[in-house]
Protein backbone atom coordinates (compact mmCIF):
# COMPACT_ATOMS: atom_id res chain seq x y z
CA UNK A 1 0.00 0.00 0.00
CA UNK A 2 1.24 3.46 -0.87
CA UNK A 3 1.81 5.94 1.90
CA UNK A 4 0.06 9.29 1.83
CA UNK A 5 3.29 10.95 0.82
CA UNK A 6 3.80 8.50 -2.03
CA UNK A 7 0.25 8.94 -3.27
CA UNK A 8 0.58 12.72 -3.14
CA UNK A 9 3.84 12.53 -5.03
CA UNK A 10 2.14 10.51 -7.75
CA UNK A 11 -0.90 12.75 -7.81
CA UNK A 12 0.88 16.10 -7.96
CA UNK A 13 2.25 15.90 -11.53
CA UNK A 14 -1.13 14.71 -12.78
CA UNK A 15 -2.82 17.61 -11.05
CA UNK A 16 -0.27 20.07 -12.43
CA UNK A 17 -0.71 18.68 -15.95
CA UNK A 18 -4.49 18.95 -15.65
CA UNK A 19 -4.29 22.58 -14.58
CA UNK A 20 -1.98 23.41 -17.50
CA UNK A 21 -4.24 21.72 -20.06
CA UNK A 22 -7.44 23.00 -18.47
CA UNK A 23 -6.37 26.63 -18.83
CA UNK A 24 -6.39 26.49 -22.65
CA UNK A 25 -9.14 28.76 -24.03
CA UNK A 26 -11.50 27.65 -26.79
CA UNK A 27 -10.20 29.29 -30.00
CA UNK A 28 -13.66 30.29 -31.20
CA UNK A 29 -15.24 31.15 -27.85
CA UNK A 30 -12.19 32.42 -25.93
CA UNK A 31 -14.18 33.37 -22.81
CA UNK A 32 -14.32 29.70 -21.82
CA UNK A 33 -11.62 27.09 -21.40
CA UNK A 34 -11.56 23.55 -22.74
CA UNK A 35 -12.31 22.39 -19.18
CA UNK A 36 -15.33 24.73 -18.88
CA UNK A 37 -16.71 23.25 -22.09
CA UNK A 38 -16.13 19.69 -20.95
CA UNK A 39 -14.10 18.82 -24.04
CA UNK A 40 -10.96 18.09 -22.01
CA UNK A 41 -11.91 14.65 -20.73
CA UNK A 42 -8.88 13.67 -18.70
CA UNK A 43 -5.16 14.14 -18.22
CA UNK A 44 -3.05 11.23 -17.02
CA UNK A 45 0.63 10.62 -16.65
CA UNK A 46 1.48 7.46 -18.58
CA UNK A 47 5.13 6.33 -18.44
CA UNK A 48 6.20 9.88 -17.77
CA UNK A 49 4.17 11.32 -20.65
CA UNK A 50 1.20 13.61 -20.02
CA UNK A 51 -1.69 12.17 -22.04
CA UNK A 52 -4.66 14.49 -22.54
CA UNK A 53 -7.94 13.12 -23.87
CA UNK A 54 -9.98 15.60 -25.89
CA UNK A 55 -13.40 15.14 -27.49
CA UNK A 56 -14.78 17.22 -30.37
CA UNK A 57 -18.02 19.19 -30.02
CA UNK A 58 -19.46 18.99 -33.53
CA UNK A 59 -18.21 16.47 -36.10
CA UNK A 60 -17.06 19.26 -38.35
CA UNK A 61 -15.81 21.64 -35.69
CA UNK A 62 -12.78 23.28 -37.34
CA UNK A 63 -11.42 24.17 -33.91
CA UNK A 64 -10.68 20.57 -32.94
CA UNK A 65 -7.18 20.53 -34.39
CA UNK A 66 -6.37 23.98 -32.98
CA UNK A 67 -7.53 22.84 -29.55
CA UNK A 68 -5.44 19.67 -29.67
CA UNK A 69 -2.33 21.62 -30.65
CA UNK A 70 -2.96 24.23 -27.95
CA UNK A 71 -3.43 21.59 -25.25
CA UNK A 72 -0.23 19.84 -26.30
CA UNK A 73 1.65 23.16 -26.29
CA UNK A 74 0.30 24.06 -22.84
CA UNK A 75 1.48 20.71 -21.44
CA UNK A 76 4.94 21.17 -22.99
CA UNK A 77 5.14 24.70 -21.60
CA UNK A 78 4.45 23.23 -18.18
CA UNK A 79 7.46 20.97 -18.65
CA UNK A 80 5.78 17.73 -19.67
CA UNK A 81 6.35 15.41 -22.54
CA UNK A 82 2.87 15.46 -24.01
CA UNK A 83 0.46 13.57 -26.21
CA UNK A 84 -3.14 14.38 -27.10
CA UNK A 85 -5.67 11.67 -27.91
CA UNK A 86 -9.03 12.25 -29.53
CA UNK A 87 -11.93 10.30 -28.05
CA UNK A 88 -15.33 10.27 -29.73
CA UNK A 89 -17.25 7.91 -27.49
CA UNK A 90 -19.22 8.76 -25.43
CA UNK A 91 -20.20 11.70 -27.60
CA UNK A 92 -19.89 15.19 -26.16
CA UNK A 93 -23.10 16.92 -25.21
CA UNK A 94 -23.71 20.48 -24.12
CA UNK A 95 -24.64 19.06 -20.69
CA UNK A 96 -20.91 18.70 -20.07
CA UNK A 97 -20.45 22.47 -20.05
CA UNK A 98 -19.85 23.35 -16.41
CA UNK A 99 -22.02 25.82 -14.48
CA UNK A 100 -19.06 28.16 -14.37
CA UNK A 101 -18.69 27.80 -18.15
CA UNK A 102 -22.36 28.63 -18.64
CA UNK A 103 -22.01 31.78 -16.55
CA UNK A 104 -18.93 32.82 -18.54
CA UNK A 105 -20.81 32.31 -21.80
CA UNK A 106 -23.70 34.45 -20.60
CA UNK A 107 -21.36 37.21 -19.46
CA UNK A 108 -19.70 37.07 -22.89
CA UNK A 109 -23.07 37.61 -24.61
CA UNK A 110 -23.79 34.02 -25.68
CA UNK A 111 -26.96 32.42 -24.34
CA UNK A 112 -25.83 29.11 -22.83
CA UNK A 113 -27.52 25.86 -23.85
CA UNK A 114 -30.20 24.48 -21.58
CA UNK A 115 -29.33 21.49 -19.43
CA UNK A 116 -30.48 17.90 -19.89
CA UNK A 117 -30.24 18.26 -23.62
CA UNK A 118 -29.23 14.73 -24.48
CA UNK A 119 -32.39 13.74 -26.28
CA UNK A 120 -33.23 14.73 -29.82
CA UNK A 121 -36.53 16.14 -28.62
CA UNK A 122 -34.97 18.67 -26.31
CA UNK A 123 -32.63 19.61 -29.14
CA UNK A 124 -35.64 21.38 -30.60
CA UNK A 125 -37.21 22.51 -27.32
CA UNK A 126 -35.59 25.90 -27.56
CA UNK A 127 -38.74 27.86 -26.95
CA UNK A 128 -37.33 29.62 -23.91
CA UNK A 129 -33.96 31.18 -24.51
CA UNK A 130 -33.25 34.09 -22.19
CA UNK A 131 -31.46 37.11 -23.63
CA UNK A 132 -27.88 37.07 -22.29
CA UNK A 133 -27.85 40.87 -22.17
CA UNK A 134 -31.11 41.92 -20.48
CA UNK A 135 -32.41 38.55 -19.28
CA UNK A 136 -35.76 38.86 -21.05
CA UNK A 137 -37.45 35.63 -22.14
CA UNK A 138 -39.11 37.48 -25.02
CA UNK A 139 -36.70 36.34 -27.72
CA UNK A 140 -36.97 34.90 -31.22
CA UNK A 141 -34.86 32.72 -33.44
CA UNK A 142 -33.49 34.42 -36.55
CA UNK A 143 -31.52 31.54 -37.97
CA UNK A 144 -30.94 27.90 -37.11
CA UNK A 145 -27.29 28.36 -38.04
CA UNK A 146 -25.08 31.08 -36.61
CA UNK A 147 -21.52 32.31 -36.72
CA UNK A 148 -20.04 28.91 -35.85
CA UNK A 149 -21.29 25.33 -36.12
CA UNK A 150 -22.25 25.27 -32.44
CA UNK A 151 -24.38 28.40 -32.40
CA UNK A 152 -27.76 29.63 -33.63
CA UNK A 153 -28.66 33.26 -34.22
CA UNK A 154 -31.37 34.84 -32.03
CA UNK A 155 -32.77 38.28 -31.26
CA UNK A 156 -34.18 39.79 -28.08
CA UNK A 157 -37.54 41.50 -28.56
CA UNK A 158 -37.15 43.46 -25.33
CA UNK A 159 -33.75 45.10 -25.80
CA UNK A 160 -33.63 44.45 -29.58
CA UNK A 161 -30.10 43.07 -29.38
CA UNK A 162 -29.17 40.13 -31.60
CA UNK A 163 -27.26 37.38 -29.81
CA UNK A 164 -25.75 33.93 -30.30
CA UNK A 165 -27.35 30.90 -28.69
CA UNK A 166 -25.16 27.88 -27.97
CA UNK A 167 -27.20 25.04 -29.46
CA UNK A 168 -28.18 22.11 -27.27
CA UNK A 169 -26.81 18.86 -28.55
CA UNK B 1 -14.19 -4.33 -34.41
CA UNK B 2 -17.53 -5.89 -35.20
CA UNK B 3 -18.24 -9.40 -36.38
CA UNK B 4 -17.90 -8.71 -40.08
CA UNK B 5 -14.99 -9.12 -42.42
CA UNK B 6 -12.55 -6.26 -42.54
CA UNK B 7 -13.04 -5.58 -46.25
CA UNK B 8 -16.83 -5.56 -45.86
CA UNK B 9 -16.66 -3.04 -43.05
CA UNK B 10 -14.18 -0.98 -45.07
CA UNK B 11 -16.46 -0.97 -48.12
CA UNK B 12 -19.41 0.12 -46.01
CA UNK B 13 -17.47 2.88 -44.26
CA UNK B 14 -16.20 4.25 -47.56
CA UNK B 15 -19.70 4.37 -49.06
CA UNK B 16 -20.94 6.35 -46.09
CA UNK B 17 -17.89 8.59 -46.01
CA UNK B 18 -18.05 9.26 -49.76
CA UNK B 19 -21.75 10.19 -49.54
CA UNK B 20 -20.94 12.74 -46.85
CA UNK B 21 -17.80 14.14 -48.46
CA UNK B 22 -19.37 14.65 -51.87
CA UNK B 23 -22.57 16.19 -50.53
CA UNK B 24 -20.52 18.38 -48.20
CA UNK B 25 -18.46 19.55 -51.17
CA UNK B 26 -21.60 20.32 -53.17
CA UNK B 27 -23.07 22.33 -50.28
CA UNK B 28 -19.85 24.26 -49.83
CA UNK B 29 -20.28 25.52 -53.41
CA UNK B 30 -23.15 27.67 -52.09
CA UNK B 31 -20.84 29.64 -49.82
CA UNK B 32 -21.23 33.28 -50.87
CA UNK B 33 -24.04 32.47 -53.32
CA UNK B 34 -27.06 31.63 -51.18
CA UNK B 35 -30.23 33.68 -51.65
CA UNK B 36 -30.05 35.26 -48.18
CA UNK B 37 -27.51 35.75 -45.42
CA UNK B 38 -29.03 33.18 -43.06
CA UNK B 39 -28.80 30.53 -45.78
CA UNK B 40 -25.31 31.64 -46.63
CA UNK B 41 -24.43 30.68 -43.05
CA UNK B 42 -26.58 27.55 -43.03
CA UNK B 43 -25.10 25.97 -46.16
CA UNK B 44 -21.42 26.03 -45.10
CA UNK B 45 -22.47 25.07 -41.56
CA UNK B 46 -24.14 21.93 -42.85
CA UNK B 47 -21.24 21.34 -45.24
CA UNK B 48 -18.95 21.40 -42.20
CA UNK B 49 -21.13 18.86 -40.41
CA UNK B 50 -21.08 16.56 -43.43
CA UNK B 51 -17.35 16.88 -44.05
CA UNK B 52 -16.72 16.38 -40.33
CA UNK B 53 -18.75 13.18 -40.42
CA UNK B 54 -16.86 12.12 -43.55
CA UNK B 55 -13.54 12.75 -41.79
CA UNK B 56 -14.51 10.63 -38.79
CA UNK B 57 -15.55 7.83 -41.17
CA UNK B 58 -12.41 8.08 -43.32
CA UNK B 59 -10.19 8.08 -40.24
CA UNK B 60 -11.89 4.94 -39.03
CA UNK B 61 -11.73 3.40 -42.52
CA UNK B 62 -7.98 4.06 -42.58
CA UNK B 63 -7.65 2.31 -39.23
CA UNK B 64 -9.77 -0.65 -40.38
CA UNK B 65 -7.80 -0.98 -43.61
CA UNK B 66 -4.52 -0.79 -41.71
CA UNK B 67 -2.34 -0.11 -44.74
CA UNK B 68 -1.08 3.29 -43.73
CA UNK B 69 -3.51 5.29 -45.86
CA UNK B 70 -4.87 8.45 -44.23
CA UNK B 71 -8.18 10.30 -44.41
CA UNK B 72 -6.62 12.62 -46.98
CA UNK B 73 -5.58 9.71 -49.20
CA UNK B 74 -9.19 8.55 -49.26
CA UNK B 75 -10.66 11.99 -49.80
CA UNK B 76 -8.20 13.39 -52.34
CA UNK B 77 -6.14 10.67 -53.96
CA UNK B 78 -8.54 8.11 -55.35
CA UNK B 79 -9.81 7.88 -58.90
CA UNK B 80 -13.41 8.49 -59.81
CA UNK B 81 -14.22 4.78 -60.07
CA UNK B 82 -13.00 4.24 -56.49
CA UNK B 83 -15.59 6.62 -55.00
CA UNK B 84 -18.71 4.68 -54.03
CA UNK B 85 -21.10 7.50 -53.12
CA UNK B 86 -24.68 7.33 -54.31
CA UNK B 87 -25.38 9.35 -57.43
CA UNK B 88 -27.81 11.74 -55.76
CA UNK B 89 -25.12 13.54 -53.77
CA UNK B 90 -23.01 14.27 -56.85
CA UNK B 91 -25.88 15.98 -58.72
CA UNK B 92 -25.05 19.59 -59.55
CA UNK B 93 -26.67 22.03 -57.15
CA UNK B 94 -29.15 23.49 -59.62
CA UNK B 95 -31.31 26.16 -58.03
CA UNK B 96 -31.96 26.56 -54.29
CA UNK B 97 -35.11 24.37 -54.46
CA UNK B 98 -33.12 21.55 -56.04
CA UNK B 99 -30.36 21.78 -53.42
CA UNK B 100 -32.82 21.88 -50.54
CA UNK B 101 -34.79 18.88 -51.80
CA UNK B 102 -31.56 16.90 -52.16
CA UNK B 103 -30.75 17.87 -48.56
CA UNK B 104 -34.15 16.66 -47.43
CA UNK B 105 -33.80 13.33 -49.23
CA UNK B 106 -30.33 12.66 -47.91
CA UNK B 107 -31.13 13.71 -44.32
CA UNK B 108 -34.32 11.61 -44.38
CA UNK B 109 -32.22 8.68 -45.61
CA UNK B 110 -29.47 9.11 -43.01
CA UNK B 111 -31.61 9.87 -39.97
CA UNK B 112 -32.91 6.29 -39.57
CA UNK B 113 -29.52 4.92 -40.65
CA UNK B 114 -27.66 6.88 -37.93
CA UNK B 115 -30.33 5.98 -35.38
CA UNK B 116 -29.77 2.32 -36.19
CA UNK B 117 -26.02 2.75 -35.80
CA UNK B 118 -26.42 4.13 -32.27
CA UNK B 119 -26.81 0.49 -31.23
CA UNK B 120 -24.15 -0.77 -33.63
CA UNK B 121 -22.11 -3.81 -32.67
CA UNK B 122 -19.19 -1.63 -33.76
CA UNK B 123 -18.52 0.72 -30.86
CA UNK B 124 -16.49 3.19 -32.85
CA UNK B 125 -19.25 3.59 -35.41
CA UNK B 126 -21.79 4.01 -32.61
CA UNK B 127 -19.66 6.88 -31.30
CA UNK B 128 -19.68 8.61 -34.69
CA UNK B 129 -23.43 8.04 -34.94
CA UNK B 130 -24.08 9.56 -31.51
CA UNK B 131 -22.81 12.89 -32.80
CA UNK B 132 -24.19 12.64 -36.32
CA UNK B 133 -27.72 11.76 -35.25
CA UNK B 134 -28.08 15.14 -33.55
CA UNK B 135 -26.61 17.00 -36.49
CA UNK B 136 -28.80 15.28 -39.07
CA UNK B 137 -31.87 16.19 -37.00
CA UNK B 138 -31.00 19.84 -37.57
CA UNK B 139 -30.51 19.29 -41.29
CA UNK B 140 -33.81 17.49 -41.57
CA UNK B 141 -35.74 20.25 -39.88
CA UNK B 142 -34.02 22.95 -41.91
CA UNK B 143 -34.64 21.27 -45.27
CA UNK B 144 -38.19 20.24 -44.36
CA UNK B 145 -39.17 23.79 -43.47
CA UNK B 146 -37.79 25.10 -46.76
CA UNK B 147 -39.48 22.44 -48.90
CA UNK B 148 -42.82 23.36 -47.32
CA UNK B 149 -42.18 27.09 -47.63
CA UNK B 150 -41.22 26.85 -51.29
CA UNK B 151 -43.71 24.16 -52.33
CA UNK B 152 -46.54 26.08 -50.66
CA UNK B 153 -45.14 29.48 -51.65
CA UNK B 154 -45.42 31.51 -54.84
CA UNK B 155 -46.29 30.17 -58.25
CA UNK B 156 -42.63 30.25 -59.20
CA UNK B 157 -41.30 28.65 -56.01
CA UNK B 158 -43.90 25.86 -56.28
CA UNK B 159 -42.96 25.28 -59.90
CA UNK B 160 -39.28 25.12 -58.99
CA UNK B 161 -40.00 22.60 -56.22
CA UNK B 162 -41.95 20.40 -58.64
CA UNK B 163 -39.08 20.60 -61.11
CA UNK B 164 -36.70 19.55 -58.32
CA UNK B 165 -38.87 16.54 -57.44
CA UNK B 166 -38.93 15.45 -61.09
CA UNK B 167 -35.20 15.97 -61.45
CA UNK B 168 -34.15 14.05 -58.33
CA UNK B 169 -36.77 11.30 -58.37
CA UNK B 170 -34.59 8.91 -60.45
CA UNK B 171 -31.90 8.99 -57.73
CA UNK B 172 -34.02 8.01 -54.71
CA UNK B 173 -34.16 4.25 -55.33
CA UNK B 174 -30.39 3.88 -55.27
CA UNK B 175 -30.28 4.99 -51.63
CA UNK B 176 -32.15 1.84 -50.65
CA UNK B 177 -30.19 -0.66 -52.69
CA UNK B 178 -29.05 -3.81 -50.99
CA UNK B 179 -26.10 -6.01 -51.88
CA UNK B 180 -23.60 -8.36 -50.23
CA UNK B 181 -21.96 -5.51 -48.33
CA UNK B 182 -25.14 -4.07 -46.82
CA UNK B 183 -26.52 -7.52 -46.02
CA UNK B 184 -23.35 -8.65 -44.25
CA UNK B 185 -23.21 -5.35 -42.39
CA UNK B 186 -26.81 -5.85 -41.24
CA UNK B 187 -26.22 -9.48 -40.29
CA UNK B 188 -23.25 -8.42 -38.19
CA UNK B 189 -25.34 -5.84 -36.35
CA UNK B 190 -23.17 -2.97 -37.61
CA UNK B 191 -25.92 -1.00 -39.38
CA UNK B 192 -29.36 -1.43 -40.91
CA UNK B 193 -29.76 -2.85 -44.38
CA UNK B 194 -30.99 0.24 -46.29
CA UNK B 195 -34.25 -1.34 -47.56
CA UNK B 196 -35.36 -1.82 -43.95
CA UNK B 197 -35.19 1.93 -43.35
CA UNK B 198 -37.40 2.80 -46.33
CA UNK B 199 -40.61 3.00 -44.23
CA UNK B 200 -38.95 5.49 -41.88
CA UNK B 201 -37.80 7.56 -44.88
CA UNK B 202 -41.32 7.55 -46.36
CA UNK B 203 -42.82 8.47 -42.99
CA UNK B 204 -40.54 11.51 -42.75
CA UNK B 205 -41.31 12.69 -46.28
CA UNK B 206 -45.07 12.07 -46.40
CA UNK B 207 -46.24 14.92 -44.12
CA UNK B 208 -43.68 17.33 -45.58
CA UNK B 209 -44.75 16.62 -49.15
CA UNK B 210 -48.43 16.85 -48.14
CA UNK B 211 -47.95 20.24 -46.52
CA UNK B 212 -45.83 21.47 -49.41
CA UNK B 213 -48.49 20.39 -51.92
CA UNK B 214 -45.99 18.17 -53.70
CA UNK B 215 -46.47 14.73 -55.15
CA UNK B 216 -43.97 11.95 -55.66
CA UNK B 217 -43.45 11.11 -59.30
CA UNK B 218 -43.14 7.64 -60.75
CA UNK B 219 -39.79 6.71 -62.16
CA UNK B 220 -39.57 4.24 -65.02
CA UNK B 221 -35.81 3.89 -64.97
CA UNK B 222 -34.09 4.66 -61.66
CA UNK B 223 -30.41 5.62 -61.90
CA UNK B 224 -27.90 3.34 -60.27
CA UNK B 225 -24.20 2.61 -60.27
CA UNK B 226 -22.70 4.84 -57.59
CA UNK B 227 -22.06 2.03 -55.12
CA UNK B 228 -20.03 0.26 -57.82
CA UNK B 229 -18.08 3.42 -58.63
CA UNK B 230 -19.99 4.24 -61.78
CA UNK B 231 -20.86 7.92 -61.77
CA UNK B 232 -22.45 10.56 -63.95
CA UNK B 233 -20.55 13.21 -65.86
CA UNK B 234 -20.91 15.74 -63.03
CA UNK B 235 -18.69 13.64 -60.75
CA UNK B 236 -15.56 14.17 -62.82
CA UNK B 237 -15.90 17.94 -62.69
CA UNK B 238 -16.59 17.80 -58.97
CA UNK B 239 -13.46 15.74 -58.32
CA UNK B 240 -11.35 18.03 -60.53
CA UNK B 241 -12.31 20.84 -58.16
CA UNK B 242 -12.12 18.80 -54.94
CA UNK B 243 -8.76 17.22 -55.76
CA UNK B 244 -7.13 20.20 -57.47
CA UNK B 245 -4.74 21.10 -54.65
CA UNK B 246 -3.42 17.58 -54.07
CA UNK B 247 -3.08 16.90 -57.80
CA UNK B 248 -1.29 20.19 -58.47
CA UNK B 249 0.90 20.04 -55.35
CA UNK B 250 1.17 16.34 -54.42
CA UNK B 251 1.61 15.69 -50.72
CA UNK B 252 0.89 19.28 -49.75
CA UNK B 253 -0.15 19.75 -46.12
CA UNK B 254 -1.55 22.76 -44.26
Amino acid sequence: MLSVAERTAAELPRRRAWLAAASVPDPEVPCVTVADLGILRSVDIVDGVAVAKVTPTYSGCPAVLAIELAVEAALRDAGFEARVERVISPAWTTDWITDEGREKLRAYGIAPPRKTSSSIRSLFGEDEVACPKCGSADTEKLSEFGSTACKAHWRCNACREPFDYFKCI
Amino acid sequence: MAGVERRTLLAFLLRLADDHLILGHRLSEWCGHAPMLEEDLAMPNMALDLIGQARALYQYAAEVEGKGRTEDDFAYLRREREYTNCMMVERPNGDFAHTILRQLYFAAFMEPMWKGMLASSDEHLAGIAAKAVKEVAYHLRHAGEWVIRLGDGTEESAWRMREAVASLAPYVEELFETDEVTREIAAGGVASDPPSTRPAFDAILRPIFAEAGLEQVDVAHPKTGGRKGIHAEAMGFLLADLQFMQRAYPGMVW
